[in-house]
């Protein structure tokens, strides 16, 4: 099916090591458009080493990457976001003395014809996406730091979403949500699938990883175990690929 | 979901007038709290010295006049200290810094310049500004890099700063006190020449009240075309209001401060006429003016620029701020060239009142700028500073002292109940965030 067309993404052999610790040891995943590939592992399984490397926040030491089939060379967060590569954090990355509004445009502000911050076109146009995402958002003159751990999860989400994203990474986004809010980034994944966007999402859940993903990668100390397709493996298969470090095809 | 429940207690009446008052203007309470430590420092040592002298000296226009003018130097840093802080940086060298922009722009106009065009040349004070300028930029960027992308802690660079550039300031002036400056030059540092008069300053009044209703008026018109909430418009009107009459009052303060008899004299001698006995109005100092100019260009930096937006992003959240793309190190150097260059600004208008440059100029001043930009609301966590709360709080540092001044103090109990007062601050500020937080 989609694997005969050309990846979206495609990393290959990407390798980067810390202190002499090979944190991604040649690792290859590749992600197709309308696709959610999961990046599954213990903690220091390399899952988010690996990702950022895609999102400009480390440089890999070996390995390329490849956009729609062509090489390119992503070396800070500003090459990314130029390949319409959209990041949500797990730390969501906000900026907390600031309001929504300036953290959803920080580092792409709009500006005026003489070169000021256009705040209020900048406010107006949170408002829309917010509305779409999270009907319930009000605070829109407080810092951040004032807003409860779902709403700031919806900024960050907005601020991925709202830049037209083609490629979206999603580190851990409801490990701080109750169960509505989980239940409202599914929705929204299953959305964005739909427009055709690519993401990875770096999951721990294994019942958020069989419901939302097409295809799931694991990794464990830095390597890849293997991809599988979520709809021909259980969850067992999976838990044993995390634990283990085996491929249930390899069994027999 | 749960803030509407809060506010709908009878009980809540009492206070809610003001609480009302406060979101219907939309002002920082913290505002209202400096200006409320301001008029109970002006008020005591007035009335201090009604029932203990005989004589209110602080409210009078010659005391409030010289205020103004002891405030620009201190002032104009502390704007800058506010980004420095922001960026979880400090900058313990502006004083030393001082001392040598000074020294050096000081030889520059005494020395250097006579030779090359002829002493008391028309240039020589623009030569010696620009210079002092670029100097400070650069003294300013050399600490930038250094922290940015040496990775250097703004402490230890600035620590060994202050100590490198009074050095330098001895080294270069052999330890003499280089005076009296280029004429022009020392009308930059106020005095009664260095006043732009009566006439001018009403129209300077006048454009800032002009400012100001435009600033509210296009403020609504922009709500209003993107549907935002609006300001009730009593809170408008008495906001415009408020604002006119303080600078149309103190136009009129800084008009009613007459030139001292002897200077009258003088000038009357200069231009050839009998002025005895008339009254010539100092109008505002030039270096308030510069102060007004770099806290409205500061402010302006800070709230409607891109660079001001991610001075405050990497305050609050450095690693958010890089993520998001914002060169991070790039702009921490900027800060602290511009650092340098507004302490160049002090430091020209510092040796222009006292028309000379010396080795001690501007000795503590690091001490008294970093209290300023604290007391002024900046926090010292990062991420938090307003440019006008600095001001303000270079203006209750120098009250302060003036006022202790006035009443016969000595330096030792000036400098203790300074230092009270700025941990006093301090521990206010942190009560008042730990209630806003609840």
């Amino acid at each position: 099916m989609t694997n005969k067309s050309t990846p979206l993404v495609e990393l290959k052999d990407i390798s980067i090591s810390f202190g002499g610790i090979k944190a991604v040891d040649k690792v290859s995943v590749d992600l197709h458009p309308g696709e959610v590939v999961g990046l599954l592992g213990h903690n220091g399984a390399g899952k988010s080493t690996l990702i950022k490397c895609l999102s400009g926040a480390y440089n890999a030491e070996a390995g390329e990457i490849f956009i729609s089939g062509e090489k390119v060379v992503i070396n800070n967060p500003r090459d990314a976001r130029d390949q319409n590569i959209e990041t949500i954090y797990q730390t969501l990355a906000l900026a907390d003395n600031l309001d929504a509004a300036s953290n959803l445009f920080l580092g792409r502000e709009i500006i005026t014809k003489s070169g000021f911050l256009d705040e209020s076109k900048m406010e107006a146009e949170t408002r829309k996406i917010m509305a779409r995402l999270n009907p319930n958002f009000k605070k829109f003159d407080v810092p951040v730091s004032a807003l409860s751990g779902g709403q700031r999860q919806s900024v960050a989400i907005a601020r991925a979403v709202y830049f037209d994203a083609k490629i979206l990474i999603m580190d851990e986004p409801t490990a701080a949500l109750g169960p509505q809010e989980t239940e409202m980034v599914a929705e929204l994944i299953q959305e964005l699938k739909k427009q055709g966007l690519g993401i990875f999402l770096i999951e721990h859940d294994i019942h958020n990883v069989m419901k939302l993903c097409d295809r799931a990668s694991v990794m464990k100390n830095g390597k890849l175990v293997g991809t599988e397709r979520v709809k021909d493996v259980t969850e067992d298969d999976i838990l044993s690929m995390i634990i283990l470090g085996k491929n249930p095809k390899d069994k027999g | 979901m749960n803030d509407t429940t809060s506010s709908n207690n009878a009980d809540d009446k009492q206070e809610s007038f003001i609480s009302r008052f406060i979101a219907a203007t939309e002002i920082d309470p913290r505002l209202l709290g400096m200006l409320g430590a301001l008029a109970l420092i002006w008020f005591g040592f007035h009335f201090y010295g009604v029932i203990f002298n005989n004589f209110g000296a602080f409210l009078t226009p010659r005391n409030l006049w010289n205020l103004s003018v002891q405030t620009s130097s201190i002032g104009i840093m502390a704007t800058g200290m506010v980004l420095v802080i922001v960026t979880r940086n400090i900058d313990l060298s502006v004083g030393s810094m001082i001392g040598v922009i000074a020294m050096a722009m000081g030889l520059l106009q005494v020395e250097y310049l006579p030779q090359f065009v002829g002493l008391g040349h028309w240039s020589i004070w623009m030569i010696a500004v620009v210079f002092g300028l670029v100097f400070g930029t650069l003294i300013g960027a050399l600490h930038g890099w250094l922290i940015a992308y040496r990775e250097i802690p703004a402490f230890i660079v600035t620590l060994g700063g202050l100590m490198v550039w009074r050095g330098m300031a001895f080294l270069s002036g052999g330890g003499r006190t280089i005076s009296p400056v280029d004429p022009t030059f020392a009308l930059l540092g106020g005095g009664p020449y260095g006043a732009v008069g009566a006439t001018t300053s009403w129209i300077i009044g006048i454009i800032a009240c002009l400012g100001v209703a435009y600033i509210i008026y296009s403020g609504r018109q922009s709500r209003i075309k993107h549907n935002f909430n609006l300001r009730p418009m009593w809170a408008e009107v008495m906001l415009a209001l408020v604002g006119c009459a303080t600078i149309l009052g103190s136009v009129v303060l800084v008009n009613s401060y007459p030139w001292p008899k002897g200077i009258v004299r003088q000038y009357g001698a200069r231009i050839g006429q009998d002025l005895e006995g008339t009254f010539i109005s100092h109008g505002f100092a030039i270096p308030v003016l510069i102060l007004a100019a770099v806290g409205i260009g500061m402010t302006i930096l800070m709230t409607r620029t891109r660079f001001g937006r991610y001075v405050f992003a990497i305050g609050g959240n450095p690693e958010a701020a890089s993520l998001a793309g914002i060169d991070t190190k790039w702009v921490t150097m900027k800060v602290f060239a511009l650092m340098g260059m507004l302490t160049a600004i002090a430091s020209v208008i510092a040796s222009a009142r006292l028309n000379s440059a010396t080795n001690a100029l501007g000795i503590l001043d690091e001490l008294y700028v970093i209290a300023a930009a604290v007391i002024g609301g900046t926090s010292l966590a990062g991420g938090v500073g307003k440019i006008y709360g600095a001001i303000l709080g270079a203006l209750v540092m120098q009250s302060l002292q003036s006022g202790m001044v006035l009443i016969g103090f000595d330096s030792a109990i000036q400098r203790i109940v300074v230092g009270m007062v700025l941990v006093f601050a301090v521990y206010l500020d942190i009560v008042y965030n730990k209630r806003v937080k609840k």
